[in-house]
Order: C-alpha cells, then sequence, then structure tokens
C-alpha cells in the first residue's frame, strides 16, 4: 500500500465517522427527549414525522434561522472562537477509538480505526483535558458574570475529576500492557472484560466521565436555576448549536471510551468458537459495538432523568475524597492481578 | 527538502511567532491563548524527534492543567491594577531589559560554543528512545533514585502549598 492509498483510505474513514457522528447526534437529542419524556409520563416530540423521528431536521432549521446575537460587552473573536474549539475537540478524541475489528477489502487489511497509535489512551486524555477551554474560553469571553462562573466551575470540575479518570485508566493499562486501544480490546478477549475483572475502576471511570461530559449529577457548569445557562448563556443561533453538539458528541465518546477500555470494545465473547463466516462475525462484531455503546449513552439520559444535581462542595468532596483513593485502590488491585494471575 | 524538515520549519515559525505575540500582547488572556499555540507547536517538535510521551505529556501538563489554572486566575484577578502598577514602577523597565539582555548573552553563547554534534544527537539510531516503554523502563530501572527524588520533591511542594493555605483560613 503507498502512501496516497493510506491517505485516500483515512480520508474515508474521516468522513464515514464525521457523518455517522453528526446524525447519531442529532438523534441522540431525539432519543434523550422521548427518554425524558416516558421517566415523566409524557409522549415527547410526535409532531414531525411519524414518531417525531425528523424533529432533529426541524431543530437544526430552526436554529440555523435565529438571529446570531454577540452580547455589547464580549470579547468578539473568542466569543466567536469558543463553540469551535468544543466542537473540534468532541470530534477529533474519535480517531483513536477502534469500532471494529482488521477487515480485508479487496484483499487490503483495512483496520476500523482512524488512526493506530501506540499513544491513543494518552492522546485521549490530552484532547479531553484541553476541552475545558471550550467551555472556559466562552464563560470568560461573554463578559457576564453567569457566564463567568459556569465557565470557572467548569474547570475546576474537570480538573478534579480528569485525576481518577487517569489512574482508573491506569489500571486498564496495567492488564493490557498497552496504551494503543486495538491492544486494549484484545486483552478483554471472551469475559476478560475490565468491568469484571476491576469492577471498582469501572465506577470511578464511569462517575469521571459523567463529570467530564458535564452531564446531570454533576451539571453544575449550566446549573439552570442557579446561573441561567451557565456558560453558554449568551449564546445563540448556530453557536449555541456548536455547544450542544459537542455536548452531545462528548456523550457518545465518554460512552465509546467505556465500551473501549472496560467492556470489551467491539468483542463478542468466544463468537468465534461458532464457527460463522469472517464476514458475518465482523459485522456481528460492529454491531455488538454499536449496542453496547447505545446502551452505554440510555444509561448516560436514564441518570440525566432520575438523579438530582449535587450541590457545589458535595461534587469537590465526592472527587476528591471517595472518587480519588478509590481509583487509587483500584490501580493496586490491578496490580495485584497482574502479579498474581500474569495477566 | 524531506516533509520532516518542512514540518520542522512550519512548527518552529509558529513557535517563534506565537511566543512573540504571547509577550507583546495587552489582555492577559490572549497571551495565556497564545502560551497554548506555543505549547502545541513544541509538542508538535517532539513528535519530529520521535519523542512522543514527551510530546503528549507536553500537552497534558502543560496545555491541559497548568495553562488552565494560569487562565483561571488571570480570570479571576483584575488586570488592571497590575498595568497600572507597571506604568507606575517605571525603574522596573530598566531592570526587565538588563535581565533580558544577560539571558540572551548567555543563550547565545551557549548555543555558539556548544560542539555541533551535542546540537544535533543522531535521532535515527534508535528510534524507539521517546516511547513510554522505554521511558517508563528507564525511569524504573536506571533512574530509580533521581524519579522518587522527584516525586517526593513534588509532595512535599504540595504539602506546603496546603499547610500556607490553611493558616490562611485558619
Amino acid at each position: 500500500m503507498n502512501v496516497w492509498q493510506l491517505i485516500l483510505i483515512t480520508l474515508v474513514k474521516i468522513i464515514i465517522i464525521i457523518t455517522i457522528l453528526l446524525l447519531s447526534v442529532s438523534y441522540l437529542v431525539l432519543f434523550e427527549r422521548k427518554i425524558s419524556a416516558w421517566a415523566q409520563n409524557r409522549y415527547g416530540p410526535n409532531r414531525v414525522g411519524y414518531w417525531g423521528l425528523l424533529q432533529p431536521f426541524a431543530d437544526v432549521f430552526k436554529l440555523l434561522l435565529k438571529e446570531d446575537i454577540v452580547p455589547e460587552a464580549a470579547n468578539k473573536f473568542i466569543h466567536s472562537l469558543a463553540p469551535f474549539i468544543a466542537l473540534f475537540i468532541a470530534f477529533s478524541t474519535y480517531a483513536v477509538i477502534p469500532f471494529g475489528p482488521q477487515v480485508k477489502i479487496f484483499g487490503e487489511p483495512i483496520k476500523l480505526v482512524v488512526a493506530d497509535v501506540n499513544i491513543g489512551v494518552l492522546y485521549v486524555l490530552a484532547l479531553t483535558s484541553l476541552g475545558v477551554y471550550g467551555i472556559t474560553l466562552a464563560g470568560w469571553s461573554s463578559g457576564s458574570k453567569y457566564s463567568l462562573l459556569g465557565g470557572v466551575r467548569s474547570s475546576a470540575q474537570m480538573i478534579s475529576y480528569e485525576v481518577s479518570m487517569g489512574f482508573s485508566i491506569a489500571g486498564v493499562l496495567l492488564t493490557a500492557h498497552s496504551l494503543r486501544p486495538i491492544a486494549i480490546v484484545n486483552a478483554q478477549y471472551g469475559w476478560m472484560w475490565n468491568a469484571i475483572l476491576q469492577p471498582i475502576g469501572f465506577i470511578t471511570f464511569t462517575v469521571a466521565a459523567f463529570a467530564e461530559t458535564n452531564r446531570m449529577p454533576f451539571d453544575l457548569p449550566e446549573a439552570e436555576p442557579e446561573l441561567v445557562g451557565g456558560y453558554h448563556t449568551e449564546y445563540s443561533s448556530m453557536k449555541f448549536a456548536g455547544f450542544f453538539l459537542a455536548e452531545y458528541a462528548n456523550m457518545i465518546i465518554a460512552s465509546a471510551m467505556i465500551v473501549t477500555l472496560y467492556l470489551g470494545g467491539w468483542q463478542i465473547p468466544y463468537i468465534d468458537k461458532l464457527g460463522l463466516s469472517m464476514g458475518l462475525t465482523t459485522i456481528l462484531q460492529i454491531l455488538a459495538f454499536v449496542v453496547k455503546v447505545g446502551i452505554m449513552l440510555f444509561i448516560f439520559i436514564w441518570v440525566r432523568w432520575t438523579v438530582p444535581r449535587f450541590r457545589y462542595d458535595q461534587l469537590m468532596n465526592l472527587g476528591w475524597k471517595v472518587m480519588f483513593p478509590l481509583s487509587l485502590l483500584n490501580l493496586i488491585w490491578a496490580a495485584l492481578l497482574v502479579m498474581i494471575f500474569n495477566l | 527538502m524531506s516533509l520532516n524538515v518542512i514540518l520542522f520549519f512550519v512548527l518552529a515559525l509558529i513557535a517563534a511567532v506565537s511566543s512573540v505575540m504571547m509577550i507583546t500582547r495587552r489582555q492577559a488572556v490572549i497571551s495565556a491563548l497564545f502560551l497554548v499555540i506555543n505549547f502545541f507547536a513544541l509538542a508538535g517538535i517532539y513528535l519530529l524527534l520521535q519523542a512522543q510521551f514527551i510530546a503528549v505529556v507536553q500537552v497534558i501538563v502543560y496545555a491541559g492543567a497548568i495553562m488552565v489554572l494560569f487562565l483561571f486566575v488571570i480570570m479571576l484577578i483584575n488586570t488592571e491594577t497590575e498595568e497600572k502598577f507597571l506604568e507606575r514602577a517605571k525603574s522596573f523597565k530598566i531592570f526587565a531589559i538588563a535581565i533580558a539582555l544577560l539571558v540572551f548573552a548567555e543563550m547565545a553563547y551557549a548555543i555558539l560554543h556548544a560542539h555541533p554534534s551535542a546540537l544535533l544527537p543522531k535521532i535515527s539510531e534508535n528510534v524507539s528512545n521517546g516511547t513510554i516503554q522505554s521511558v517508563g523502563k528507564a525511569l524504573y530501572t536506571d533512574y530509580v533514585v533521581p524519579f522518587e527524588a522527584a516525586g517526593f520533591l513534588l509532595l512535599s511542594a504540595t504539602i506546603g502549598a496546603l499547610i500556607l493555605a490553611k493558616k490562611k483560613f485558619d
């Protein structure tokens, strides 16, 4: 395979992934509105298209036609830049997440991941640690105290939970002996899922993922009763849609990361023992990945409509005094597993 | 010119321009953002040198953690009083220029008198030097004492900061 073929294949993969992500983000919004409606004994959107299936497009057109307002006191350039930072980081994280095994198309082996790099997990950590810029800058540049408070809160929250997130991942790296996402998935062959081997790490990582994506029990940066809209109070039209999209894209990426690191990625336990053909196995495995991500997304939404919001001191106490020691405990547990069972 | 050389010049240009922009901007937040761009360019240069671990850690630690805290502080303090302070104390400028000249002379001396081979070490000999596996192995075998000493130093600094902050509250 020469360089041009490689570039072409990568470009095709990027286009496919971006399209799927954008579509699933808009349908995730509908999914969330439907689930919230069921949780509250309502019908949810059901006017636009059958079962409300065209609602996402109606929403996008509505936002496109709105006036884009930039406040007088805002720093104009950074105010416009912030949603792009948030979107860019949300979408580029997906480059290292594998969504299927290696396949052969026209005799060429193709890995179902955009970039198979040997520091993949660190790449995700680096990008999530940058995610805070979009929100912080949005809060600061709006020139409004609600926005600023939301931005400052979010940076404190994201930095606090990044610590327990990093330590939970360290446990996974110990048992997988690699930072390469594909190797981590392969190490979870059969029922050797990290969620089963390291249940504490699974819980701390999931909680940290909720906090990093600013989802419900941790949505203090945009707590509407206290902060109006938090960091995006002063945003309207497509810039607001940018933050909205980034939030849901982050949710999908967090779910995909949880699946890759803890739930065996695209693997179906012992499917290779069934003697199915290569093509069918691959399709089933990609479907398994999609279903697992879907279940995680459902849990994200379910929690949002069930659990009330934390108070700020509770959030910090939980992050530093509960989640951080627990993730350290998990690291010791993972090290013991590696030492005793030679995983 | 190979791709590596072109990439190096592009990244070096970004790094140089962003650092100049950083020190010439009036608004502290904009300066901080230019510093972040500078960190990214540096991380790119590390990647060209096959030091992947350093490159990613540069982004995680400097751009992701330290600069966020900087930004945090800049947003909370009133930068106008700082500007007035600089306007009042004109004599500071003489000191600043003197120190800048001193540092410049020092660096120029070091670069001009260093042996060329020390400036351009052969990176092609051992490409795996910069990967996380080899860095980790080196840190926990050959350099375990300095590594633990550095960890101990950071721990004591953390405890010191905690005590200083607590004193103010009590």
